[in-house]
């Protein structure tokens, strides 16, 4: 059951005519300026666990679907434009894929108010049949688990074994959550005073625009499409430019598990054309974003301008980390540098800031630089590799300017601080001590491998630092003191507490921000009430009895 | 027949194809489904009886043996709690296995059984006397709803966090109860099978089940395809065996936590009296009922007709839930009776693997004649004999669908459970007499009312003293809405999320805090 590490049968089953090939695999192994960042050799594989039980990636990967999905159908773009889609562990280009824009969103909405009219399949499926194709829906991710991870791994450049393990797990398991929702959406009937029966009715919203991230783009795939397909919505979802060739493929198992047309539709598109025509849409009753601050707010405004359609944001996070003394280091030093390091850093949750208790600050620090040191950089689709690169040009250079920063302004490079193999998009794991709250690389969000360590001395001093932020996302307390861990835990202004761990998460629990991280929350029951509204029914009786 | 029931069972899209069953569909059926199992499923184990005793189970419709059983009784009640009890210590695989997985067995065993739906169809048909359009349409897609829905529940039963007074941080936890005994009848073999076990293991619990002696054969093939889907050795046991023996050991056993029960009130009794008498194991209890179904004068008549026949006879009037007592309002009596009688002589009893049968046989031997005995009474107490009122075949244990009119509250038939295909019509004349008479009865177990009225619907479903209340409608199940029954009709709720509470024990955890902050 849970992690269980057989391959998946690889069964072909959407065929449709392939497009561009993209290449895998033969990335040069340079090497880097970093002498500790050997590269892998898979016959060295002290790292690996035995490979024969280790899933492999799809070898020479068809990119099959590379077109708008609209209606259950194909489309290509009205404007004609395509996009490229790159391969960032290479540069290579992986394919090129339909662009949307304004008029095919207006398609995509159409094409979602029908399948939400009034008597229309899906509004009058059974909840519990909403539930069997959500169910049905990820037997199918299953069953497809090595293509879509191999294909996550090419366009995002994650480790393959983290998007098979990681991202396809949870994804599989996100849709199978939901679809045991979908007839569990309970109403209530309420003892209103005078001669009334009132009760209430739990609809769904209408058509909702979903715009995803590429840092775990099926991931976020199903976290958006799962509560909103079972509370009875339908969808229209732009995936990010970088990566939607996972989303593509999800489109075709959507319509194979035999969802009507019209209820997903999948528009690959850049945000200021696609993205704000569906923020902008005065018939899209709902939106969900998960990406940056900044553009969250551009969200929300243009909810504002047009029609008051309901907002959820998750977004972005500097997420304070905090080590106190009597907590067992070593596991401490481990959590955190995972908390940070995971999917080359690219994650709203980072730990970016780690608070370490005063007297253990010089070993903690010593210790996590050492594991920082010893990450395998390389590509993302050989066994023993932790770190691929970062998603593309700009992410590059925006992390490269804020390690500058941080050597400028005073912090202390423990390792990294640089590129690594040139001409490509990989940045050395990068760790700073001695880090002040004021420094830029304490404040704004970096989104790659940059560790900032610093230093406290009291509780009450450390949750009032942590919270002096406008971020609310995340927080991570170690201590094996139960007063200090639920102390700290009810003082931080943060949407999820991890104590004595990191990255924690499931579908079970739900995920959001305070503050400027994010309005609403994602995952568990609590997901449902965004994609619900509510509608109470009165009747008058004539006569009222307990 | 089944139109209400068939409706809700099949999914109205086509995009579902792998659940959607339609008439035409059913595939023809073996009348001699071979039996696999028949012995004690213990610890995910075949196993003989301590006593090495078996007992015949019969086929209803021709009175002959299938084949012989092995009976339990208290020395293998004991293995089967020991097993039950240690898949349950603290510590184990189940014990330690994450909801969402718990959930995850369970759509795997609807899986399982949506696979052999037409076997199983068969060996219930064969082992119960139900028609086989109904076993495959209606009970075993029941069944597949019931385990999927449960199976929802696994990772969603949350506890909460409470804002209590003090520097207190308090929390609750959703615990399974322990080792449950259940025992179950044998109308509805397969289906009461999957209303115990669905939210026994979505919370968590294991199980030590009997199953009637007159019906074990599906049971123990589900046994098998529990093994076969993963559920640890031990999670669930299953026992065929008879009530005073094995049954009256599982409710009087000082280990077993909790007993579920459904069956007669009579029955009922004695469970809740040996949990009295032993360990104070908590008690759930489906009973019998004497439902009334109320027909205002301006409801849809052939609508009414329809409904009202399908509520007493379906099953061979042989459920807890039949509308055994038709109130019709004076002014449309007669016509309600003259379509109701001409329904029943249309009705088809037969051969239950023969498409167009619509009534098979009764259970067993006991059953027939007490069925019998109540017809005999009802003629002796006055009542007027409509038709049927004899024995349908000259072999099985069948009867001729029987309706009585002018009956009065007092009469027996109006006021004990018949359980066989005897509908008795009464005639009413105001809402709030209805309703009096409706409740003058020691059950509580369900009830109708035909009306197109909004006010005299809701006056009615407001004061009716019952578990279930359909409107304009009759035997309407889903695994999401609970169901359950008033006074000696039971105790709790199965099905829905109440009936999850009947499986759960809230631990309250409180820590004491430095500080409280809201």
């Amino acid at each position: 059951l849970t992690g269980s590490h057989h391959p998946s049968n690889q069964v072909e089953q959407c065929k449709s005519p392939p497009s561009t090939v993209g290449k895998q695999g033969n990335m040069s192994s340079e090497p880097g300026n970093c002498q500790n960042h050997q590269d892998h050799d898979p016959d060295h594989g002290d790292a690996g666990p035995a490979k024969q039980t280790m899933p492999m990636p799809v070898p020479n990967l068809e990119v099959q679907y590379t077109k708008i999905f609209i209606d259950n159908e194909w489309h290509e773009s009205c404007s004609g434009r395509k996009m490229p889609v790159h391969n960032p562990a290479t540069g290579d280009l992986l394919c090129e894929v339909e662009e949307a824009d304004t008029e095919d969103v207006d398609k995509a909405v159409q094409s979602a108010r029908a399948a939400f009219q009034l008597g229309s399949p899906w509004r009058c499926m059974d909840a519990s049949d909403r539930g069997l194709l959500l169910n049905r829906l990820a037997d199918l991710v299953e069953r497809d688990r090595l293509r879509l991870a191999t294909l996550e791994a090419l366009d995002s450049g994650k480790i393959f074994l983290m998007a098979y393990f990681v991202d396809l797990m949870a994804t599989v398991k996100t849709l199978r959550y939901y679809g045991g929702w979908a007839d569990k959406i309970q109403g209530k009937t309420i003892p209103v005073d005078g001669e009334y029966f009132t009760y209430t009715r739990h609809e769904p919203i209408g058509v909702c625009g979903q715009i995803i991230p590429w840092n775990f783009p099926v991931m976020m795939f199903a976290w958006k499409i799962a509560p909103a397909l079972c509370c009875g919505n339908t969808v229209i979802i732009k995936p990010a430019e970088q990566t939607p060739l996972t989303a593509l493929h999800m489109a075709c198992l959507i319509k194979e598990a035999g969802f009507p047309p019209g209820v997903v539709n999948v528009l690959p598109g850049y945000g200021p054309t696609a993205g704000s025509a569906i923020a902008h849409h005065m018939d899209i009753d709902k939106i969900a974003f998960t990406g940056s601050t900044a553009v969250g707010k551009l969200i929300q405004k243009a909810a504002g301008d047009s029609n008051l359609k309901r907002v959820t944001l998750e977004l972005g996070g500097k997420n304070p980390n905090i080590v106190f003394a009597d907590c067992d280091l070593e596991y401490a030093v481990e959590q955190a540098h995972s908390g940070l390091f995971f999917n080359q850093g690219q994650c709203c949750l980072a730990g970016s800031r780690v608070f370490v208790e005063d007297s253990i600050y010089e070993e903690f620090v010593c210790r996590s630089a050492e594991k920082a040191r010893n990450k395998v950089l390389g590509n993302p689709l050989v066994p023993g590799v932790d770190q691929g690169p970062q998603i593309d040009q700009k992410q590059f250079d925006k992390i490269l300017e804020l390690i500058e920063s941080g050597k400028k302004e005073g912090a202390t490079l423990e390792c990294g601080g640089g590129p690594w193999n040139r001409n490509s998009l990989f940045i050395q794991p990068t760790v700073f001590s001695n880090v002040t709250d004021d420094m830029r690389i304490a404040r704004e969000e970096i989104f790659g491998p940059v560790q900032q360590i610093m230093r406290f001395r009291s509780v009450n001093e450390v949750i009032q630092r942590a919270n002096a932020t406008h971020y609310g996302l995340a927080a991570g307390v170690f201590t094996n003191d139960i007063d200090k861990a639920l102390t700290v835990s009810s003082a931080l202004q943060a949407g999820m507490v991890w104590v004595n761990c990191y990255n924690a998460m499931s579908t079970q629990c739900p995920f959001g921000g305070f503050k400027m991280s994010g309005n609403g929350r994602e995952l568990g029951e609590y997901a449902l009430q965004e994609y619900t509204e509510v509608k109470a029914v009165t009747i008058k009786i004539s006569q009222k009895n307990s | 027949m089944l139109r209400v029931v068939l409706s809700r069972t099949f999914p109205r899209i086509s995009g579902i194809s792998n659940c959607q069953y339609s008439a035409a569909a059913i595939p023809v059926p073996s009348a001699q489904p071979e039996v696999h199992y028949n012995k004690l499923f213990i610890n995910n184990e075949w196993q003989d009886a301590v006593s090495k005793r078996s007992f015949p189970t019969i086929n209803p419709a021709t009175g002959e043996v299938i084949c012989q059983v092995a009976e339990a009784d208290k020395a293998d009640v004991d293995k089967a709690v020991k097993a039950a009890r240690e898949a349950f210590r603290f510590g184990s695989p189940w014990r330690r296995m994450d909801a969402s997985d718990r959930g995850l067995l369970l759509s795997r065993l609807a899986d399982a059984i949506e696979r052999d739906t037409a076997y199983l169809a068969e060996l219930e048909t064969l082992d119960n006397g139900k028609p086989y359009a109904v076993s495959y349409s209606v009970d075993v897609p029941m069944v597949v709803k019931c385990l999927r829905y449960c199976a929802g529940w696994a990772d969603k039963w949350e506890g909460k966090t409470i804002p209590i007074d003090g520097d207190f941080f308090c929390y609750t936890r959703h615990e399974p109860i322990g080792v449950c005994g259940q025992i179950i009848p044998w109308n509805f073999p397969l289906l009461m099978q999957a209303w115990k076990l669905g939210p026994a293991l979505a919370t968590g619990n294991t199980v030590v089940m009997k199953v009637a002696e007159q019906t074990p054969l599906t049971a123990l093939y589900v046994a098998s395809l529990i093994k076969e889907v993963g559920f640890p050795p031990g999670v669930v046991n299953i026992l065929p065996g008879m009530g005073p023996s094995a049954g009256s050991a599982i409710a009087s056993h000082m280990d077993v936590d909790k007993v579920a029960f459904t069956g007669s009130t009579e029955v009922g009794h004695l469970i809740q009296q040996a949990s009295g008498s032993s360990n104070l194991k908590k008690v759930t209890l489906e009973l019998g009922g004497k439902s009334p179904n109320i027909i205002m004068s301006d409801a849809n008549m052939a609508e009414a007709v329809e409904q009202s026949h399908f509520a007493l006879f379906f099953n061979q009037g042989q459920c807890c839930c039949a509308g055994s007592r038709t109130y019709v309002q004076d002014t449309i009596y007669d016509e309600f009776m003259e379509r109701s009688v001409e329904r029943a002589k249309s009705r088809v009893v037969g051969d239950p693997f023969n498409m167009k049968t619509e009534q098979g046989p009764q259970v067993d031997e006991e059953q027939f004649k007490k069925i019998l005995g109540y017809i005999s009474s009802g003629k002796r107490e006055g009542a007027k004999l409509m038709c049927g009122g004899g024995v349908a075949a000259d072999r099985g244990y069948f009867i001729q669908p029987t309706i009585f009119g002018d009956v009065q509250d007092g009469m027996t038939i109006a006021r004990e459970e018949i359980f066989g295909p005897v509908m008795q019509i009464l005639k009413f004349k105001t809402l709030e007499e209805v309703v009096e008479r409706a409740n003058d009865t020691k059950y509580g177990l369900a009830a109708a009312v035909f009306t197109k009225d909004i006010d005299k619907a809701h006056y009615i479903s407001s004061g009716i003293r019952a578990g279930t209340v359909w409107i304009n409608c009759y035997n309407v199940f889903g695994a999401q809405a609970p169901f359950g029954g008033y006074k000696y009709s039971g105790n709790g709720r199965e099905l829905g999320e109440y009936g999850l509470d009947n499986y759960t024990e809230v631990k309250t955890v409180t820590i004491k805090v430095p500080q409280k902050n809201s």
